[in-house]
């Protein structure tokens, strides 16, 4: 068992993603959490158990039976008006769909953390993007991380946009099995002064379960007033595109770090061919860029980071002077392409005449590697000349498939 | 509580648009007077959530949650959980829900909770079928009977329902939580009894309490309480109570003849001699079952524990 310390300032540790989560989750003192194990988060519910038997963490923790209870229980906990922590992964969100769709209408901004796993069938533990990306439409927010420090740093500004007074929509911090969840690396783990200061206690608006204040929350409705908690969810979920940007900045202020909000970019101001990628293959593309960067290919990167509310706007601006744009996809619509692939191309179908070409690699947790990287590189320079809009999905690294 | 001490104030209002003679109404009022204003109300999907908070109107004078049609349990204790970190320990949350969510699909949250010993009320209304979506048959659906989708027909399944009903008190006892009881609309001094008590101790409490659903049962709207005594006297519904490790049996019954019951209920119409031959034999095996239990758990059965005995090992 790690030894976990709290430095005024903070300290730089080696630990895993799961780790790093769980001081994430302990630092932003939330009241109630409950959770259910499941390969590859147990890590983390480990580490808040030991927090709890150590006395630094003081919450109601209830060890729920089924993820489709640790969501229900921390929806009730924060329907009565305190801060709440989930974490599940793969079988398990997938478990968690019904009860998603309860916590954005009844504003709940409940923080979760996924780590990102295949979805059986085949039975796998190692990463997809196959259970969180069909959750997109259920009202929460999701953001996908690169690693350690970013799955520890976006649980504080999670909650921070989740519990803005013109958002409260729950979050998803979304981080890719093993590759972050497992793997050590050094990470500033902030100090308790520290995340009070970003992120203050939590106090409810108004909708809460009070005896001294009576109010229903989740009545049955007729079709006269739910379009309009639709609507409201829809006009939240968008103004969460300005508050993240918010968020990200004040949160450079005090911490000394940026992510760039939405998105970042990468070697792509001056580049022709762009490359959208989202969770740990961002590392790998980095690599490929600098690579065809030193043969003087002008090429770059976007690293997607929220996926909803989808940075559309951000996405136009960054990407409106290349020639030919790539999406990198770890899970699959079947039949149409990957979920990336579909919203970047709706997202740039009124501004671009552009090649866009979606990539489907490292499905079921296979690697990615630079050259696989390389390869979607050499596809969109084919495509590049064609200078007109098309599209097109390719498979990289499938057996038996010419990508 | 006596009867007359029963106060007038509801907590459950009148307004609610439940049935003429809805037995699970009766039983969330009556609750409701017992359990008074600080209280915090979970109900899932269920009859009571369409026919009590329909927006924008709610009866309850109190708050109200409801997320899903399975999650009683377990959001009656994240509510618990919640109140207990604000310093509002004081406050009672009470499920209320039916067969259905109780015995079926909320059968999983409800055995998790009661495992934890989560400090909460859960009161089944318990009217055997799922009445809000259309009488469909649920694991309390008594043997024989008719419902929607065990129905009477000419071929050979078509005999109304074919399995006894789900034990769900005796389920509930063998999670040995600190109070479980059963009480019956046509014994109101022993229903308000066991509400109290259940209201005033710590831990997970269980109420399983017989609500007829003239609708659904295909009863005459005015015959709630007498059907309610009747499935008492018969010997059908037990009167029972388990606290503390302690079980018994709150009314030994005069065990009227079981087609004085079924006679005053058109989903028993169908029934055959053997079937009613069957119900007979299965409520003699219930009785031999629930004496036992008195033996062997009964008032003079249980060892206690004295509160001095060292902790750990």
């Amino acid at each position: 068992m790690m030894e976990a310390k709290l430095g005024a300032a903070g300290e730089r540790r080696m630990v895993t993603g799961d780790f790093a989560a769980a001081w994430g989750a302990l630092i932003s003192r939330p009241e109630v959490i409950a959770a259910y194990p499941i390969t590859p988060q147990t890590l983390i519910i480990e580490h808040l158990a030991e927090f709890l038997a150590a006395g630094q963490l003081d919450t109601e923790f209830i060890r729920v039976e089924s993820e489709h209870s640790a969501l229900a229980a921390v929806i009730a906990a924060e329907a009565t008006g305190v801060r709440t922590y989930t974490a599940t992964s793969s079988q398990g969100l997938a478990l968690m769909h019904e009860p998603l769709f309860v916590a954005p209408p009844m504003h709940l901004p409940i923080l979760m953390t996924i780590v990102n796993r295949t979805v059986a069938a085949p039975l796998g533990i190692w990463a997809e993007h196959n259970d969180s990306m069909p959750q997109r439409d259920t009202g929460w927010i999701q953001v996908y991380v690169e690693d350690a420090q970013e799955a520890l740093d976006m649980i504080l500004q999670g909650y921070r946009l989740a519990e803005h007074p013109e958002v409260e929509l729950p979050a998803m911090v979304c981080m890719d099995a093993f590759l972050v969840s497992h793997t050590i690396e050094p990470v500033d783990l902030p100090s308790q002064d520290a995340a009070d200061a970003f992120l203050p206690r939590y106090k409810p608006v108004h909708a809460y379960l009070d005896p001294d204040r009576p109010l229903v929350l989740g009545a049955a409705s007729p079709p006269e007033y739910i379009q309009e908690v639709r609507w409201e969810t829809d006009r939240r979920m968008r103004r969460a595109s300005e508050i993240l940007e918010e968020v990200d900045r004040a949160f450079a202020a005090g911490f000394g770090r940026t992510y760039g909000g939405a998105l970042e970019t990468y070697r792509l101001e001056d580049a022709e061919i762009g490359l959208v990628t989202l969770g740990t293959v961002t590392s790998t593309a980095r690599e490929a860029v600098d690579r065809l960067r030193e043969h003087g290919e002008k090429v770059g990167l976007v690293k997607l980071r929220f996926f909803r509310p989808f940075p559309a706007e951000r996405l136009r601006e960054a990407t409106e002077h290349l020639r030919a744009i790539g999406v990198y996809d770890r899970a699959v619509s079947f039949g149409v392409g990957g979920p990336t692939y579909i919203e970047v191309r709706n997202a740039l179908y009124d501004s671009h005449r552009v090649p866009i070409l979606g990539f489907l690699a490292g499905l079921g947790g296979r690697d990615v590697t630079r050259d696989d990287v390389l390869l979607m590189f050499r596809k969109l320079a084919t495509a590049a000349t064609r200078a007109r809009r098309s599209g097109g999905v390719v498979w990289i690294g499938t057996r038996g498939v010419s990508p | 509580m006596t009867l007359r001490a029963l106060p007038d104030e509801d907590w459950f209002a009148s307004g609610h648009t439940a049935c003429p003679g809805c037995g699970g109404a009766i039983v969330v009022r009556i609750a409701m007077k017992v359990l008074g204003p600080k209280t915090v109300v979970y109900m899932p999907a269920s009859c009571l959530l369409i026919f009590s908070d329909l927006y924008p109107l709610s009866a309850f004078r109190v708050p109200t949650l409801q997320v899903l049609f399975e999650t009683s349990a377990i959001c009656a204790a994240g509510i618990k959980r919640a109140l207990k970190r604000l310093g509002k320990d004081d406050v009672t949350v009470v499920a209320f829900a039916g067969d259905g969510g109780t015995a079926d699909i909320g059968f999983q949250a409800l055995s998790g909770a009661a495992e934890r010993n989560e400090d909460i009320l859960y009161i089944c209304y318990d009217n055997e079928a799922y009445m809000n979506t259309g009488i469909q048959r649920s694991g309390t659906t008594p043997f024989g009977a008719w419902t929607t989708t065990t129905a009477v027909g000419a071929a050979g399944e078509g005999r109304g329902k074919a399995e006894f009903r789900k034990d769900v008190p005796r389920i509930l006892m063998a999670h040995d939580v600190p109070y479980m009881a059963t009480a019956s609309l046509g014994f109101p001094a022993d229903l308000l009894r066991k509400l109290e008590k259940a209201k005033a101790k710590k831990g997970f409490r269980y109420l399983h309490v017989l609500a007829p659903c003239p609708v659904g049962w295909r009863a005459e709207s005015d015959q709630t309480v007498n059907l309610s005594k009747l499935a008492v006297e018969t010997g059908l519904f037990p009167l029972l109570e388990y606290e503390d490790g302690v079980f018994r049996i709150s009314r030994e019954p005069r065990f009227t003849p079981v087609r004085e019951y079924l006679k005053l209920q058109g989903r028993f119409r169908h029934l055959t001699e053997d079937q009613v031959a069957a119900t007979e034999a299965w409520i003699q095996e219930q009785w031999e079952r629930n004496r036992a239990l008195k033996q062997a758990l009964g008032p003079r059965a249980v060892a206690t524990i004295s509160k001095d005995a060292p902790v750990g090992i």
